[in-house]
């Protein structure tokens, strides 16, 4: 019924007539083996914890991940319930003014790299709807605050915030009004917002269709991520489980000599296994409700959680419950399938049994094949992600078989060098299993973390926009609909009064019509109508010599057809309409004869404007209806804090003027999340293995106490000691890396293949390899003490 | 009161684990060339005393001098560059590197010395001839015999060339014949190379291959020495 | 083993009947081979010709000759000398280590002294031996061996009984 079944029992073993049989002498053996756990002096308890809190780390980490479902659940839930409800008639579309609608502009800007959402609001009556988690709605210039941002706006870091959100807090928002407590928002009651300003009227909130669906990419990215983070915590559990297996098979000799037979012993060890890991269960929930009644406070990576959210699914956990037993009871007699234990002593068979090499290529082979026969991902389909979710976890867990074989292959080619280096070689030729079970865990996550992250870059222009801006001209940009007469001169003054700020383009823009009647069918011939001082027209298009007076007609370049699109409406020395709305009367402005024709350039935004461009001499940019400001701002970056005082000034300006830096990449935030998920889960991974090559780092030097003593007694260096024990990390850790950055892209390229996109970036794997590279550092580094310790003369006292 | 002539000597040491005292007063000298015994009940100090003359454990108190310098002056460092170049060392058990071959074994401390790899396992294998176990070079510690494991662990002490050996138990887990063997086989050596030997041990029939020896007995030495 | 040293030593603690005298050396000493009266007698007409003990007095009464002995000074001497110098190492030497032992003991003399010298004569005939197998035949080999085995089991039971002179001493004065 089981491995040890089939098992032959060696013949030395004389059949036994009495005791208990089949289930019964499980049971007993079992039982016994528990109690050995429970009751085996100190050495016992010591590998009992041992195994237990290793097994409890990872079943808290799966627990966790058993969370995700509800954690996303319920801050969507939570997300959507405060967007506005829709209203019939398209996106843009205004709700009704009632007595409970509200005006409210957008007032999202960005702190110290940290986005800040917030609303101006204004009650057109007197029973305004509230957003969840509002108890009252703020009064004018008063605001209702998380507790985030609250903490934020008292603390001195949040100085420049303040004078940008310069509100008197009356309230806090509650937890169900955030997604996480990590969350700032404001809501700010205004009495002077109007459409005018930007005010955008809304009925109620809460959006019942739910959020938008996730991309397929997404999805296929975040099946991904579970299967890099979560296979290395079953490998480390895996390992967990092997705690101390030397000295728990000598003292199972021991039980040998008083007459316990070899399944007996087997099974005395799957008991002991089994308490382990059922201990570890206890203590990974523990754990887990511990580590979520702190996991409110904590912020990494701009992720925070509320504790509340951290519910595990009840068929996950019920997973974990069970296969986490039962692996370590597998796992227990796979390994005691290489050890004979004799009552006199143990007898390893790991040195006999050549790895076998074919089998173990099968696996990462088989899941490429999987992944590239398996049908493309097409942006908008439903993805079918087991195919996908099943070659990774193939590909992954090949390359975690593949590397044990890999070590003992390449480290039996290694003789000579340095004293250090001869012993670390040779300590790994006689058992490389130790080591290459806790770096298997390694090369699954990096060979995970590099595909994902190959993965990421070339999905890349789904998520993160090439802009084609060029922050070198330019490091801001400002929108604002707000109509204002004096908009666009006064902006672009404030903001070059501002510190740091080195210089301004702005433009007012306005649309202009060909004057006349057209049929339904027909298109009005339109264009824009730009204002600008010289300065900024020269940033616009190439105009050449320029006096204030002059008029322009612009061109895209090598754009034919748009060209004479634009001539259509830009007639020299003839008269265009501007539509100032709201069913007033449209204004009319003749564009002299003597305009000349030039081509647009790139504005640092990145984008062509054309259209009719006029300086600030030809055209009141004061008088036109209906204009936008939008500025491009400049500025010396080695002022600090000089993005937040850009804002600071727009906010002053206009709360409804939205600030945008410009960089070459804008990333979704989305997407960013999901890799900021991966970051988080990629660190804990490697934390979790740096702990389990400690332990057995430990376990390995404590076997050696006596040796080590030995060693100093003949003057041996303790730097020559120490090189050893570092080589002998890295040497493993090295052979894995290799092995995960090879499978890493392999997988990656397979993925990317899947989707039909291109591979854009070989080198991600760097950083990753930098994560190894610290891992046998920190690894090495902390069992220096220990081994300061052990190489003391105490161990040549005989005990 | 150092004997003239001596070694290696130590007057008036003290050394104490916590609150148990492992010597308390002890004495000792030895000459070039010369075997001595330590002897001594069980829990007497006297591998304390070894540990103190080779500069593994600094007393609490006493003078240790080698070849006119003062061991407990000396840094750790020192002392361990001391005990590379100067000492070998022979124990009980377990104190053959289980994963390096014999040869290489053996090679250790003279690599610890600075030799080059392959002179190093050549003066090895020179050793390992002058110790009869020839044959169990290329072998494992695991794979070879008690007494062959012990012949290997006298040919890395020697094979350094040390000026003394320090040699705690060396047989005690071996039965007679070969740890007569490997006795013999020491002393013949350390004889020829004028190295002086500190013989710890409990069995009078080991001692007997001493030129003299010493009793400790609650930490005190006793130097019966006889004029033979 | 010395039966008139022993006796001499016996005397060391005060006059003694010669009834008496072989009564303390059954009890202490001749667990197995009781001293004959015969024995007793010529023993300390020897002792008494050679000046060692002397008559201390002789009690009236029928019965066998009842002569109470004493030790003289030179007896003392002897006394000592014999204690403090090693036996010749050999064979089945303990009885009359033992003997030695308890008479150090009794006589308050060292008797941890008296058993480091043994050792040390042990070890030295050991060495000697020990030598002559490295340079011998087999034959050597194997008498030298014969012998250094006892030898060592004296020298353990040399060991042992130095560790165990506390309670020795406590029962041989009770």
């Amino acid at each position: 019924m089981t491995l040890l079944d089939r098992k032959k029992a060696p013949a030395a073993a004389p059949p036994r007539p009495a005791g208990p049989t089949g289930v019964a002498a499980w049971f007993r053996d079992l039982g016994l083996g528990i109690r050995l756990a429970a009751g085996g002096g100190r050495e016992g308890w010591i590998r009992t914890a041992l195994t237990a809190v290793g097994v409890g780390l990872g079943v808290a980490l799966l627990l966790t991940a058993a969370s995700v479902p509800h954690l996303l659940e319920e801050r969507s839930a939570r997300d959507q319930a405060r967007v506005e409800s829709r209203v019939p008639g398209g996106p843009d579309a205004q709700a009704k003014k009632s007595d409970t609608s509200v005006l409210r502009i957008n007032r999202e800007t960005e702190y110290h790299g940290r986005s800040v959402s917030g609303y101006l609001m204004r009650a057109d009556g007197t029973h305004p709807a509230l957003p969840p988690g509002v108890a009252r709605f703020p009064g004018a210039d008063e605001m209702t605050v998380s507790p985030a941002l609250k903490k934020l706006l008292d603390s001195p870091e949040g100085r420049l915030l303040k004078e940008r959100v310069p509100y008197r807090i009356t309230g806090t928002i509650a937890d169900s009004g955030l997604v996480s407590p990590g969350d700032l928002l404001y809501y700010a009651g205004s009495d002077t917002l109007t459409s005018a300003d930007g005010g955008h009227r809304i009925a109620a909130y809460g959006n019942p269709e739910g959020g938008k669906e996730m991309p397929p990419i997404l999805i296929v990215l975040i099946i991904m991520i579970c299967v890099v983070l979560l296979v290395p915590v079953a490998i480390f559990i895996a390992t967990a489980v092997r705690f101390g297996g030397d000295r728990r098979d000598r003292r199972l000799a021991a039980l040998r000599l008083v007459g316990t037979d070899i399944r007996m012993t087997r099974r005395i060890a799957a008991g002991e296994a089994l308490f382990g890991a059922v201990l570890g269960l206890l203590i990974g929930g523990v754990l887990f409700l511990v580590g979520r009644g702190f996991v409110g406070r904590i912020e990494v990576w701009n992720v925070s959680v509320f504790p509340s959210d951290l519910v595990p699914s009840a068929a996950l956990t019920a997973l974990v419950a069970v296969s986490v037993p039962a692996a370590a009871v597998l796992v227990t007699l796979a390994a005691m399938r290489s050890v004979v234990i004799e009552p006199l002593g143990v007898v390893r068979g790991g040195r006999g049994r050549r790895r076998r090499f074919w089998w173990r290529l099968l696996m990462p082979v088989a899941g490429l094949v999987v992944l590239l026969l398996s049908d493309k991902v097409e942006p908008y389909a439903t993805v079918n992600p087991y195919p996908i979710a099943g070659g990774a976890v193939l590909v992954l867990v090949g390359l975690a078989l593949l590397l044990p074989w890999l070590v003992e292959a390449c480290v039996n080619r290694l003789h000579g060098g340095p004293v250090p280096w001869q012993l670390a070689t040779r300590r790994l030729q006689l058992s490389s299993s130790a080591a290459s079970r806790a770096v298997s865990g390694i090369t699954v996550a990096v060979a995970g973390a590099v595909a994902l992250q190959m993965l990421f870059a070339a999905v890349g222009d789904e998520f993160n926009r090439l802009t084609g801006q060029d922050p070198s001209r330019a490091q801001f940009y400002t929108f604002s609909e707000k109509v204002d007469p004096e908009a666009a001169t006064r902006t672009i003054q404030e903001f070059k009064a501002t510190k740091g700020v080195t210089a301004v383009i702005g433009k007012v823009e306005v649309y202009v019509t060909r004057p006349g009647k057209y049929p339904e069918d027909a298109v009005q011939p339109t264009t824009s109508l730009i204002v600008g001082d010289c300065g900024t027209l020269r940033e616009l298009a190439r105009i050449g010599s320029c006096t204030d007076g002059d008029t322009f007609v612009v061109h895209p370049r090598n754009d034919k057809e748009m060209s004479d699109w634009v001539d259509q409406t830009a007639r020299k020395g003839k008269e265009v309409e501007i539509d100032p709305g709201a069913g007033r009367k449209p204004m009319r402005w003749t564009l002299p004869a003597d305009s000349r024709t030039v081509v647009a350039r790139h504005d640092p935004l990145g984008e062509d404007s054309w259209g009719i461009m006029a300086t600030t001499g030809a055209v009141d940019p004061s008088k036109l209806p209906g204009a936008t400001t939008q500025t491009q701002i400049r500025v010396d970056e080695s002022v600090e804090d000089v993005a937040e005082y850009v804002r600071n000034t727009a906010a002053r300006i206009d709360p409804g003027m939205r600030v945008a830096s410009l960089k070459s990449v804008a990333r979704d935030e989305k997407y960013a999340s999901v890799q900021r998920g991966l970051q988080v889960g990629a660190t804990m991974t490697l934390l979790l293995i740096a702990a389990a090559m400690l332990v057995s780092q430990l376990e390995q030097l404590r076997e050696r106490k006596r040796l080590l003593s030995v060693l100093v007694a003949f003057g041996t260096r303790r730097s020559t000691l120490a090189w050893s024990v570092l080589w002998q990390t890295a040497v493993p850790v090295l052979i894995g890396l290799v092995v995960a950055v090879a499978g890493g892209l392999g997988l990656g390229a397979a993925l990317i293949a899947m989707l039909d996109k291109k591979v854009t970036d070989w080198w991600l794997f760097l950083p990753m390899t930098g994560a190894g590279a610290a891992l046998i550092l920190l690894v090495t580094l902390v069992s220096l003490p220990p081994l300061w310790r052990m190489m003391r003369p105490d161990g040549l006292r005989t005990e | 009161m150092i004997p003239a002539g001596s070694l290696l000597s130590a007057d008036g040491l003290h050394k104490a684990y916590g609150r148990t005292p492992a010597l308390d007063g002890a004495s000792f000298s030895i000459h070039p060339g010369e075997v001595v015994a330590v002897m001594g009940p069980s829990g007497s100090g006297k591998s304390t005393l070894l540990h103190c003359l080779a500069g593994i454990v600094t007393p609490d108190r006493g003078t240790i001098t080698y070849a006119g310098r003062e061991l407990s002056a000396m840094s750790d460092a020192e002392r361990s560059a001391l005990r590379r170049s100067e000492f070998g060392f022979v124990f009980q058990f377990g104190q053959l590197v289980p994963e390096l071959t014999c040869v290489e074994n053996i090679a250790l401390p003279i690599r610890l010395n600075g030799t080059k790899r392959k002179d190093a396992e050549r003066t090895a294998r020179h050793w390992l001839e002058r110790l009869e176990v020839e044959d169990v070079g290329a072998k494992r510690p695991g794979e070879v015999s008690g007494g062959q494991g012990q012949r290997v662990a006298v040919a890395r002490a020697l094979a350094a060339s040390p000026k003394v050996i320090f040699a705690d138990e060396p047989t005690g887990a071996l039965d007679s014949l070969n740890g007569e063997r490997v006795m013999e086989l020491l002393t013949e050596a350390a004889r020829s190379a004028n190295v002086a030997v500190v013989l710890v041990t409990h069995e009078a029939r080991v001692a007997a291959y001493s030129d003299r020896d010493v009793t400790v007995r609650d930490g005190r030495t006793r130097d019966l020495e006889h004029t033979a | 083993m010395s039966i008139g040293h022993t006796l001499l030593g016996l005397l060391e603690s005060g006059p003694r009947h010669g009834y008496d005298l072989k009564r303390a050396f059954d009890e202490k000493f001749g667990h197995d081979r009781p001293l004959h009266y015969g024995q007793v007698y010529s023993t300390m007409s020897r002792l008494l010709k050679n000046g060692l003990v002397e008559v201390d007095g002789v009690e009236s009464g029928g019965g066998p000759e009842r002569k109470r002995y004493a030790i003289t000074e030179a007896g003392i001497t002897d006394v000592g000398a014999w204690l403090a110098q090693p036996e010749k190492p050999e064979p089945y030497l303990q009885s009359t280590l033992y003997t030695k032992v308890v008479l150090a003991l009794l006589t308050g003399r060292s008797a941890e002294a008296l058993l480091d010298t043994q050792r040390t004569e042990h070890l030295r005939l050991m060495r000697i031996l020990t030598d002559r197998k490295r340079k011998g035949d087999l034959a050597d080999q194997l008498i030298c061996d014969h012998a250094l085995f006892h030898l060592e089991a004296d020298l353990r039971w040399l060991e042992l009984t130095a560790a165990r002179l506390d309670r020795l001493a406590a029962e041989v004065g009770a």
